[in-house]
């Protein structure tokens, strides 16, 4: 994990900021990387890698018996019929023939290899990326846009699709023709390669400089490209306040102006990444025509044979072909790895720590008030704590909550909650009000540990939450949030994600809880209705009927609702009322609510301000106070 | 549909016209180059040019190479310039597009659909054509000059060609097709497995809070599963490309040897023309697979041309071609005279059902009624952003159509229940309800809607940067925000679609207030939730299942509206028992 700390290093703005395409700059550490999520297809790698091998030096040897077929038989031949000579020239097109054949064979079975092996990879490394975002904490997706963390999937993976099915078997490939035909033109004329590696040398400087040229402006384009599509998604995104403030001309303009700039920055690197092939091809045309003057002259001269110089004039084209390959799929390549590094990179951040050891079990209460584990649904759960030798220590979830002195803020020198102290004995309402950004949410972010508490402590029947597994410390909490998503797919499914193996009497007894049924029954087909992620086919109150339905499947102990019928009307909140109490009977409860009817009847009612509780008590008591709780109820009422 | 993209072309015609034309030049010079190394093997070498003929054809062989490769780098800078400033004016011209679309368009797309049209659909756009001015030209001039020149050398052996290429493309094209639906349908699957992690991501508290990793979990590896299968499919197809070629070029070149070295026996060939026959069917070859390569290119980008020109053909429902641009509007007096709704124009599913009712400039109203009951789609009709089925909207004194849709929606401000905040600072949020307005009126539209303080007490003030959509401030901020912004507008009208749900009574009530007596010339329509909001408008609305079921005042309601009087109890209920 050592590798890991360097990887998450580099310093990130409070809200993500924009994504910084880059080149990726920890190269061969990613190719490592990639290369250890292959580790099980070693054997089929070993397998591509000898098929890489016999396909490279098949076409390699073939070209080699030009010479042999020239000199030892075509200009002996000319006019002068041998047929011992005719039968060696027959052997050896059969010879030239199996080598090829070979060679076809081996390109089909490394090809076809390398596409399992990439599709399987790509495959580990989507799963390794999904299991890793699951682990990190609630505050990692509070401070990244939802942009960033979807073109991990979009954009990132794909390229490297792309060039996993692609270039990595033409790398190898294109490696392997270079050093053997390097090898090959050694032996058939040292004088020539001369001339080769001169060129050689040429091409490389001249990748490297319009290369790195073009690298340099492909960066450019990615960060304008990752400036325009943040544009075009905030606009899309906003599209009908646009439209309501007749901005459109306005917005186009901006557009246009990130537009332009992406397409001189694009058309600059595209110039570079363009000429770099034609360049290559006609350098080594001029390869070619150099080694044939100069091997021309040699023949003449007789320092070579013909045969030698037409197999090697053909060695000058496989030559430089591969050089051209690799050129011009370096930048695709370094895209890819640079996108590899930021999946890497997310993969390598710190998952939500859980050093929780007190685990949820469902208990049967016996008559004597004590306990049995079970392995059952019972309705009743208890906490366990294994002892160091191995009994089990069993406290009965109750849902007993304290906070003791609690002070947090999302950044270190800014406090949203300050010394706040409070206790929920089991089966309570607990209300809290204020004004909005008083930190009444902060407060749920915490009893369910999506965010930890530096200072102070907060505790459920005696026992810190930290101590509590935190899967297990949520599992006794059901909560409907503020701002309802659903789940792209049917109502019934939507309901149930509150507890996976209700029925469907249990989703309808559910539904009609949160008094959903009705509407739903109205849906187009009822329950089975397949709803879209963002909801849009039902209204934001509809959201969040179902999301009530979806907590009162789950049966929890500990019941959190965060302004849960803020957009439901209030006619329709007295129908709900009935089953908002059955909901919160016997269970701890925590409702948060502008709205103080909603929280009248809660046995302590919480006035938050800046942070702190600056009153509590219940209705009466507050009223009685005459503070802050009686001016916001009166401030409600003197208008009527 | 390719020349309806064409036409985005534009001021990039002459390069895209210059790129083929330097691609035929370096294409022709390439051709001439292993027609000269024959000269010199036949000729300089066995012949008798010798030493002097050998160099005089080298020298020229290199300066065709180095000619061609002026040709070969102009025409990747001309494609280069083409292709981007293509995909420049596609981009503007969808963007431009959706720019006059109607709410309707974009509830019918959907913003998601939209964004990967601007950003992905245009990058592969982009990309094949760049591909195609270059490959899509080089490859047929390299196929028939390279046929050409080796049917000149020798008629006889070019039959090898004639063999060679209806082998390799019939089978390329019998893999291209066969491989497109699957491709299509790894697309799909891939298409299936981001709205999974798009849904994941959304709802991540929800999947945390219910401890659902594991059966996220599933879900996305039963989806990955399917993208491998997919891509294995598509791919162990197209991989057979490779090998065919390979097989077919290996046999031509064992023929070309075969059949040339026997004719070069015969004495009816040249060494040298034999060697340079292998480069031409390797150069034919070459192209063929070229062009089978932008064929699958073509055939995969196609879904994204088609996606884009979708989105370019949808004509927004709402226009205002025939509206008079010197109409403004009177007063903010709005009228509704027997108006039905349906979202999908459907007489059989109206929305809003024979809506009538009158407002006076300056009065305000309250609308109230159930969730679902339709209030925003009635409100959403004022300003145009919906068409009424039918029935009139008179606005101002005027038909809603009769106005450019500019001057009505400068008139009438809506602040949206869903609504959005951009990145840039506060100041340049508030702006968009007025570019020129000056600080002191953005202060003064601040301190209106009570979001002057919270603005004040941020480090900078108004010019706090908001991240996108408003991260950094709550729910309610944002919504005071959104009325700020409105309200910088100077508008006749004002709606507010239960735009103060996240803001506390108190505060509720001090915008109201603002309302009330600073503003008591415009025409406030207010949606809300609590009676408390609407209670002291000159009028409410009552609506009931996109019916009006009462209109009338706060007495009079209570007395005659059994709605009503069942809200206000629901609501008023608690502390009322204990004063």
């Amino acid at each position: 994990m050592s590798k890991a700390a360097n990887a998450t290093k580099p310093a990130r703005g409070p809200i993500g900021g924009p994504r910084a395409p880059r080149k990726p700059s920890n190269l061969w550490a990613t190719v490592l990387r990639i290369a250890q999520y292959m580790r099980d297809d070693k054997w089929i790698l070993f397998v591509v890698f000898v098929s890489i091998i016999v396909s490279s030096l098949a076409n390699v040897i073939g070209i080699s018996f030009l010479q042999v077929i020239i000199d030892d038989y075509l200009e002996p031949l000319i006019n002068q019929p041998n047929s011992e000579l005719m039968g060696g020239f027959v052997s050896v097109i059969f010879l030239i023939g199996w080598i090829y054949l070979i060679g076809a064979i081996s390109t089909y079975v490394f090809n076809r290899l390398m596409v399992g092996v990439s599709t399987r990879t790509l495959y580990k490394i989507r799963i390794d990326l999904f299991q890793k975002m699951e682990a990190l904490p609630i505050k990692y997706y509070d401070t990244h846009t939802h942009g960033d963390l979807m073109s991990l999937y979009t954009n990132d993976i794909d390229t490297m699709r792309q060039v996993l099915s692609n270039s990595v078997t033409s790398f190898i490939t294109s490696f392997i023709t270079v050093i053997s035909v390097f090898i090959m033109m050694l032996v058939f004329s040292w004088q020539l390669t001369i001339l080769v590696l001169v060129m050689l040398v040429v091409m490389l400087l001249v990748v490297k400089k319009v290369g790195g040229k073009s690298a340099n402006y492909f960066i450019k384009q990615q960060q304008e490209l990752g400036q325009v599509n943040g544009y075009i998604e905030e606009m899309i995104e906003g599209q009908k306040v646009v439209k309501v403030f007749s901005r459109q001309k306005r917005v186009l303009q901006d557009f246009e102006e990130l537009n332009e700039q992406l397409r001189v920055s694009a058309t600059w690197a595209n110039t570079f990444a363009n000429i770099l092939m034609p360049i290559m091809i006609n350098l080594s045309y001029v390869l070619y025509a150099i080694t044939a003057m100069v091997g021309g002259v040699l023949t003449i001269m007789g320092a070579l044979s013909l045969g030698t110089v037409i197999a090697f004039l053909q060695y000058t084209r496989t030559f430089s072909m591969p050089i051209t390959q690799i050129s011009q799929q370096l930048n695709a390549v370094l895209t890819a790895l640079a996108g590899a590094e930021r999946v890497f990179k997310v993969i390598d951040e710190k998952p939500e720590l859980d050093e929780g050891y007190i685990t949820m079990v469902p208990v049967v209460m016996n008559g004597d008030g004590t306990v049995n584990e079970s392995n059952e649904r019972t309705g009743h759960f208890a906490w366990k704590e294994v002892q160091d030798n191995g009994s089990a220590v069993l406290t009965i979830v109750r849902g007993n909550v304290v906070f003791e002195d609690v002070t947090f803020g999302y950044e270190k020198d800014k406090t949203v909650l300050n010394n706040v102290s409070l206790y929920a004995k089991p089966g309570q309402k607990i209300a809290f009000v204020g004004s909005t950004g008083a930190g009444k949410t902060t407060i749920t972010n915490l009893i369910n540990r999506f965010y930890d508490v530096p200072s102070g402590n907060i505790s459920i029947d005696g026992i810190e939450i930290n101590k509590i597994k935190k899967s297990d410390l949520r599992q006794a909490l059901s909560m409907v949030l503020q701002d309802t998503h659903l789940f792209t797919g049917t109502v019934k499914e939507n309901i149930r994600y509150g507890r996976l193996n209700a029925t469907d009497e249990e989703v309808v007894a559910a539904a009609k809880l949160a008094n959903a049924d009705t509407f739903i029954r109205h849906l187009d087909h009822g329950y089975d209705t397949v709803l879209k992620s963002d909801g849009g086919n039902l209204s934001q109150g509809q959201r969040q009927l179902l999301a009530i339905a979806r907590a009162a499947i789950a049966e929890t102990p500990i019941l959190i609702l965060d302004e849960a019928t803020s957009s439901i009307d209030t006619r329709t909140e007295a129908l709900i009322q009935k089953g908002m109490d059955r909901l919160m009977e016997g269970k701890t409860s925590f409702i948060i609510a502008h709205r103080l009817s909603t929280v009248r009847s809660a046995n302590a009612i919480m006035v938050l301000e800046h942070g702190e509780i600056i009153e509590r008590g219940d209705h009466d008591q507050l009223i009685e106070q005459r503070g802050k709780y009686y001016q916001l109820s009166a401030g409600m009422f003197e208008l009527s | 549909m390719i020349r309806k993209l064409l036409a985005f072309l534009g001021e990039y015609k002459r390069q895209t016209i210059l790129t083929p034309i330097m691609v035929t030049g370096e294409v022709a010079l390439e051709l001439m180059i292993p027609f000269l190394m024959a000269r010199i093997v036949d000729y300089g070498i066995l012949g008798d040019g010798g030493m002097g003929y050998t160099i005089r054809v080298g020298l020229l062989m290199i300066l065709m190479a180095v000619l061609a490769l002026v040709f070969g780098g102009l025409s990747g800078k001309y494609a280069a310039e083409a292709g981007m400033g293509f995909a420049k004016n596609i981009r503007s011209g969808l963007f431009k597009q959706i720019q006059t679309y109607s709410f309707a368009n974009v509830d019918k797309f959907s913003t998601a659909t939209l964004v990967t049209r601007l950003t992905t659909d245009i990058t592969n756009t982009q990309n094949s054509f760049m591909m195609v001015v270059r490959m899509a030209v080089r490859a047929p001039i390299m196929l028939i000059g390279a046929t050409i020149m080796a049917v000149s050398i020798n008629p006889q052996l070019s039959l090898i060609f004639l063999a060679a290429i209806p082998v390799l493309s019939i089978s390329l094209y019998l893999i291209g097709k066969s491989a497109h639906p699957r491709f299509l349908d790894m697309l799909e699957k891939y298409d299936g497995l981001n709205e999974k992690v798009q849904d994941f991501i959304v709802n991540i508290r929800v999947v945390k809070a219910f401890v659902r990793e594991q059966h996220e979990e599933k879900k996305f590896i039963a989806d990955a599963e399917k993208v491998r299968d997919a891509q294995l499919r598509a791919e162990k197809l197209v991989i057979l490309n490779m090998p065919i070629m390979q097989f077919t070029i290996y046999t031509s070149i064992i023929a070309i040897i075969w059949f040339g070295g026997n004719m070069v026996i015969a004495g009816t060939f040249n060494i040298g023309e034999l060697s340079s026959f292998i480069m031409y069917i390797l150069q034919v070859l070459i192209s063929l697979m070229l062009i089978s390569m932008v064929f699958i290119m073509l055939i995969i980008s196609r879904a994204s041309f088609s996606r884009i020109i979708e989105a370019l053909e949808e004509e927004p429902v709402l226009n205002d071609k025939d509206s008079d641009v010197n109409l403004t509007l009177q007063d903010g007096s709005i009228t509704f005279k027997n108006v039905n709704f349906s979202y999908n124009d459907d007489p059989n599913n109206l929305v809003l059902k024979n809506i009538n009712f009158t407002v006076e400039s300056g009065q305000t109203i309250g609308i109230i009624g159930g969730t679902g009951s339709s209030k925003t789609t009635l409100v959403q009709l004022i300003p145009r952003l919906y068409d009424a089925l039918n029935g009139e909207v008179i606005v101002g004194g005027h038909h809603v159509r009769d106005y450019k849709l500019k001057t009505l929606r400068d008139q009438v401000a809506m602040v949206l229940q869903k609504n959005v905040l951009f990145t840039g600072t506060i100041k340049e949020n508030l702006k968009w309800g007025n570019e020129q307005a000056t600080d002191e009126e953005v202060i003064e539209a601040a301190q209106a809607a009570q979001a002057h303080d919270f603005i004040m007490a941020f480090p900078n003030g108004y010019e706090t940067e908001l991240g996108q959509g408003g991260v950094n401030v709550s729910g309610g901020q944002k919504q005071r925000l959104t009325i700020a912004r409105a309200l910088l507008k100077k508008p006749k009208v004002v709606i507010l679609d239960d735009s103060t749900s996240a803001v506390d009574t108190a505060t509720d009530a001090a915008i109201r207030q603002v309302f009330a007596e600073k503003l008591n010339d415009v025409t406030t329509l207010i949606i809300a939730q609590r009676i408390t909001s609407v209670a002291d408008a000159d009028k409410i609305i009552v609506i009931d299942d996109g019916e009006v079921n009462g209109f009338g005042s706060h007495e009079e309601l209570i007395k005659t509206n059994e709605i009503y009087r069942e809200i206000y109890e629901s609501q008023s209920k608690g502390v009322n028992d204990n004063e």
